[in-house]
């Protein structure tokens, strides 16, 4: 049991663990949420509590959250033992669970939602917060992206950690510069039109290679992390390290988790190997089979995240099944399909499922891409690998979770 | 025939862009050459028969009516006739008056005889049904946003919300011989073709265009409106 906790959180401990464990016996689900609010709700003051005397790594943005978590967890693992909300459960309840589930650990990389990130600055006193980046998801929840970085930028004014943050995207930056001690990295921007009104006083901002400026001042500061053709260069010294991850979204992620982590007190080199040996993230990335065609899994959540996926798959021609679902958990709202270039998919044999095939099918109709129409996700990439092709399967967020055989 | 999506850089938060890409490729399939221009907010806005205006936050909102109002194109090419597509924010642009930013009344472009003014309780967020006018049938959207609209009593509406917010008074936009506005997005065109066609066949000055043979909008509209008026928003 952790130190400092009082009579009232050993009960809200207690039944959450009963509450998890019946929700895992019935298949509810992971069990992270339920017991976490219940828990919650029993000892308001638990989080803050089971908070103390640990180092904790906070990660937010739109994209990259699960991946850039699951590398931060593995370079600090280096030191120890860790507490990670591995399965996603990105708000309080799942950061109570990740910290319960784990008393012995003293330090913890926890994934958070970028509406909650202010809650969880303000309860958790982490020692990092990592911001990614910031561009429209769910549409139909996160109305205004502006109002989450200023959000930020109001939470970060009086953090007294280091916010390790992304220079490549105007919005984060708006947002970090508040903070105290900032460490930047070059994080990428996968897709700019969120961005590209200064959001400091919007006028359009200027791109010229990597770097962006706007005629009041506000401009990419000067980097402390940055990816390398064969490593990364952190605090002005060069490490050498091959990512299993593919892409460099992730490479980007890599190298963002492994600032936080030196500045969690991990060397370098170290953390940078562990981040290398991680192969996969909760699947993503991971290869499936389906009757006797393979196909690797990947997941997209918003126009960043597929942009950054077709960037990945783009070299190569194999089959591309692309599933999108408009759950709640997916967002309601299917607009952002014309946010996303689909004419990419050109030359390709493409087969469009999930519950919203339709909305895909008039999608890449307008796109100007041939496609059949499948809704079942198996029986779709059945078809697309009937050739005996390896099929790239990109989903959305409950069309992957269902792919994986997890309740999202 | 020339269509512009106007300043797609300050309004295009629900994909609006998508509606300029279906008007282009369902001219085409007619034999209408079309050429497209996303017009960025930071150069003069081109001369062309049909624009497309869509969503946007707050303070780009009322970036592109300040600059809208001091290029004068769109508002001379209505006067000549040109047809205008509005979506959401673009409708309350193209109106006298919406909320900026900070709440204070924004003069918008005076296009079309409606106010708008910041709703008192949630966004409205979700799906939309419109009965439009005859010649466009029943419209399929998703809405999102804050604002409530009212218009003068001689600017007919785009039609009656069935399901869902539109305007906050029963009625959803505004409409007239050449203008389209509207609170759907989805975008609005995608899932709609029948005022998609409606558009071109109106910019075009000639009659009603033949239907696409297994037409991915019409399958989709069909759904959708199935999917919202049995319920499940």
């Amino acid at each position: 049991m952790p130190r400092g906790l009082v009579l009232r959180d050993r009960a809200a401990l207690a039944s959450m663990r009963a509450i998890n464990a019946a929700s895992r016996r019935t298949g509810r689900g992971s069990g992270t949420v339920a017991g976490g609010r219940v828990a919650l709700r029993v000892s308001p003051n638990l989080l803050s509590r089971l908070s103390l005397h640990r180092a904790i790594g906070l990660v937010s943005g739109t994209n990259g959250k699960t991946t850039t978590t699951a590398c931060l967890a593995a370079a600090l693992a280096s030191c120890g033992e860790v507490a990670s909300n591995a399965t996603g459960s990105n708000m309080l309840p799942g950061h109570v669970a990740a910290l319960a589930a784990t008393p012995g650990a003293r330090r913890a990389a926890l994934e958070c939602d970028e509406i909650w990130l202010t809650h969880a600055i303000a309860i958790e006193s982490p020692s990092v917060v990592v911001l990614l980046n910031l561009s429209r998801d769910q549409l139909d929840r996160t109305a205004e992206v502006r109002r989450v970085a200023d959000a930020w930028r109001t939470s970060l004014t009086a953090y007294r950690g280091v916010c390790v943050a992304n220079a490549d995207d105007p919005l984060v930056v708006h947002a970090a510069l508040e903070a105290p001690r900032v460490a930047w990295f070059a994080g990428g921007l996968a897709w700019g039109d969120d961005a590209i009104a200064c959001p400091r006083c919007a006028r359009g901002l200027v791109f010229s290679d990597a770097a962006w400026s706007c005629a009041c001042g506000l401009a990419r500061p000067e980097l402390h992390a940055f990816p390398t053709d064969d490593g990364a260069v952190v605090d002005g010294e060069t490490i050498v390290f091959d990512m299993a991850l593919p892409g460099a979204f992730n490479k980007a992620n890599g190298v963002g988790a492994l600032l936080a982590a030196v500045r969690m007190g991990v060397d370098a080199s170290v953390g940078a190997r562990a981040i290398a040996a991680l192969d996969e993230v909760a699947g993503r990335f991971s290869s499936i089979t389906v009757g006797d065609v393979g196909a690797r899994l990947l997941l997209a959540k918003n126009p960043a995240g597929w942009s950054a996926l077709f960037d990945l798959v783009g070299a190569e021609t194999a089959p591309v099944v692309v599933a999108v679902n408009a759950r709640i958990a997916d967002g309601l709202d299917t607009s952002w399909l014309y946010d996303v270039a689909f004419e990419r998919l050109d030359g390709r044999r493409v087969i469009a499922s999930g519950d919203r095939w339709r909305d895909l099918s008039a999608r890449l109709f307008y796109a100007g891409i041939e496609h059949d129409c499948e809704p079942d996700v198996r029986a779709a990439i059945k078809r697309a690998g009937a050739n005996g092709d390896r099929v790239e399967a990109i989903c959305n967020y409950t069309a992957f979770a269902e792919l994986r055989g997890v309740r999202p | 025939m020339r269509i512009v999506t106007v300043y797609p850089d300050l309004l295009g938060t629900y994909g609006d862009r998508g509606n300029g890409l279906v008007l282009r490729r369902r001219a085409a399939l007619r034999g209408i050459d079309v050429e497209l221009i996303e017009a960025r907010s930071d150069g003069a806005l081109p001369v062309a028969d049909v624009y497309c205006i869509g969503g946007g936050e707050d303070g780009p909102q009322q970036l592109a009516t300040e600059r809208l109002a001091a290029d004068g194109t769109l508002q001379r090419a209505v006067d000549g006739g040109a047809v205008v597509l509005a979506v959401c924010a673009g409708l309350q642009v193209l109106g006298r008056s919406f909320p900026g930013p900070d709440g204070s009344r924004v003069e918008g472009l005076g296009l079309c005889a409606i106010d708008t003014v910041g709703g008192a309780g949630a966004r409205a967020v979700g799906e939309v049904v419109v009965q439009g006018p005859s010649a466009i049938g029943a419209l399929t959207g998703f809405e999102n946003h804050a604002g409530r609209t009212t218009r003068d009593h001689a600017q007919p509406a785009l039609g009656e919300v069935s399901v869902g917010v539109g305007n906050g008074d029963g009625s959803d936009g505004a409409f007239a011989a050449r203008f389209v506005g509207t609170y759907l997005h989805g975008p609005v065109l995608a899932r709609n073709p029948r005022l998609a066609d409606w558009l071109l066949a109106t910019a075009l000055g000639t009659g009603p265009l033949g239907e696409l043979d297994d037409d991915p909008s019409q399958r989709l509209h069909d759904e959708r409106l199935g999917a919202a008026t049995a319920g499940r928003r």
